[in-house]
Order: structure tokens, then C-alpha cells, then sequence
């Protein structure tokens, strides 16, 4: 493995079971994982199997691809590896960059979840440093609170 | 994680300054970030332990190489705490002031 270009950890109040389950399954992840610039929320999709491809969708009615990849290591509930390219670069393997999840428990009611990405180019590096934080940060609330977060700030 | 250390953490010149040198070159080792510290190596452990846990910095083992990175998913927490729900109305402030100062009238913006 190269030298990480971004670590994140975050520690969360749930099982790592709970935390899975918020990456793969699309009902939950499209609960956090806002980007404000896109003005509505995405969620990846794919079997979560060795090999398989994945794609991070839009839920709005273009379904619109921004990010495609490969699942390199899928251990539920404690590791998911994937690759993570522009969709007009998927064939080339040497542009994908690769992220890996790693849930591990953490005392009786915490959970550690490491996010780690590598292999990024200046571009990418740019785009995503500001995202991770924001989507780690929302993942939290959402299991510790059980509450959605509003798709934009509420009106007061 | 206990936001206390966070403050406490960030109360502190030098351990400021390590994480400004960690966001200006992400993944150092202990003996690189200490090129750039007055202060003993010892000290600068101690630091990066405090910082550590704190949630401030994460630490990846690389072979036998331990390298630390900015995390910043607590400072974001502290954001959406104290300025993110505020951002709409600040922004409105601006746009409002922005239309008084200019005159009422959308086209000549």
C-alpha cells in the first residue's frame, strides 16, 4: 500500500454492524451523505462483492455517475476496500485511487472508523478534502441520533 | 470523543503549529515534523500524543515508519456545531446588505 494521502478517523456511539450496513446499503446512505454542492444527496451502489463494480449515483432524477470504482476487499463488518476513479477514466487502472474503511470496536460502546484514500492525483486530492470530514461528521449524527440531516440548512 | 481535549489540544501554540505543518504536508514522521520544532524531540512525542488523543491527528504505520495525519473530522464537528447552522442567515445578512448598498434592483447586479 502507498502512503495514505488522507486518514480520517471518527468515533461513533453504535456497532460496527450499524456502521456497515450505513456504507452499503443506499436506504441509509442516502441519510448523510449530502453534498452541498450537488444539492442533493448520493449513495453507492454495487453487490459489495470482490470484484464487483460500484457507483456513486445521485438520488435525483438524473441518477447522474460522478465517482465509479471496484470493491477490492469486502469483509462485513469490519473492512471494505474500493478503487474510486472519474467514470471517463474507469479503464485506466493506474488513474483509480483506492479508499478503505476499516470499523473496529472501540471499549464497550464506541466504534473507530478509519477512513483512509491513497493513490489520489492533485485534482481529486483537492475535491475530496473537503468532503470526507463533512461526510464522517453527518454518518455520526446520524447513528448516534438517529436524525437525518436536513438536505440544506433549515430556514428560521 | 471528548471535546474538552479538542479545546484544550488546540490551546496550545506548539501543537498548533504541528498541526499547521501536518496540513502543509499530511503523513510525517515524528523526526521530519521535529526539523521544524524548537523544541526537543521528546516534547514533540509528547505533543503528537496529546494530539492523538485528542482525534486531532491519526497515526498509520507504515512498515516501521509511524506516520501522523491532520484529522479534521472533530474541527468539523465543531463547524456544523457553532457556524454551519448560522451560515444561511449570514449569508442572507450579506445578501441583503449587498441590495441595499446597490439599490433594489437584481438586473444591474
Amino acid at each position: 500500500m502507498k502512503k495514505p494521502d488522507y486518514v480520517y478517523v471518527t468515533y461513533i456511539a453504535t456497532t460496527p454492524e450499524k456502521v456497515w450496513q450505513a456504507l452499503v446499503d443506499t436506504d441509509v446512505t442516502r441519510q448523510y451523505w449530502a453534498d452541498p454542492t450537488a444539492g442533493c444527496a448520493r449513495v453507492n451502489v454495487s453487490d459489495w462483492k470482490p470484484g464487483s463494480r460500484w457507483e456513486h449515483q445521485r438520488i435525483d432524477d438524473t441518477h447522474a455517475v460522478d465517482i465509479v470504482g471496484k470493491v477490492v476487499e469486502s469483509a462485513p463488518p469490519r473492512r471494505l476496500v474500493i478503487t474510486w476513479a472519474r467514470p471517463a477514466e474507469e479503464a485506466d487502472d493506474s488513474k483509480h485511487s483506492r479508499v478503505a474503511f476499516d470499523i473496529e470496536p472501540y471499549g464497550d460502546a464506541l466504534v473507530r472508523l478509519t477512513v483512509t484514500h491513497d493513490g489520489l492525483d492533485p485534482q481529486m486530492l483537492e475535491g475530496i478534502s473537503g468532503g470526507w470530514p463533512k461526510v464522517l461528521s453527518n454518518l455520526k449524527t446520524l447513528l448516534e441520533t438517529g436524525r437525518a440531516l436536513p438536505q440544506s440548512p433549515p430556514a428560521t | 470523543m471528548d471535546i474538552d481535549k479538542v479545546f484544550k489540544s488546540l490551546a496550545d501554540p506548539g501543537r498548533r503549529r504541528l498541526l499547521d505543518l501536518l496540513h502543509r504536508e499530511n503523513g510525517q514522521t515524528l523526526t521530519a515534523l521535529c526539523e521544524h520544532m524548537d523544541m526537543s524531540r521528546q516534547a514533540v512525542a509528547q505533543h503528537l500524543q496529546l494530539l492523538e488523543e485528542a482525534n486531532l491527528v491519526a497515526v498509520v504505520w507504515q512498515g516501521r515508519e509511524k506516520l501522523h495525519y491532520l484529522n479534521p473530522v472533530p474541527l468539523h464537528e465543531i463547524y456544523e456545531r457553532w457556524i454551519g447552522k448560522f451560515e444561511r442567515n449570514r449569508l442572507g445578512a450579506l445578501r441583503d446588505l449587498k441590495k441595499k448598498l446597490e439599490g433594489d434592483d437584481d438586473e444591474k447586479a
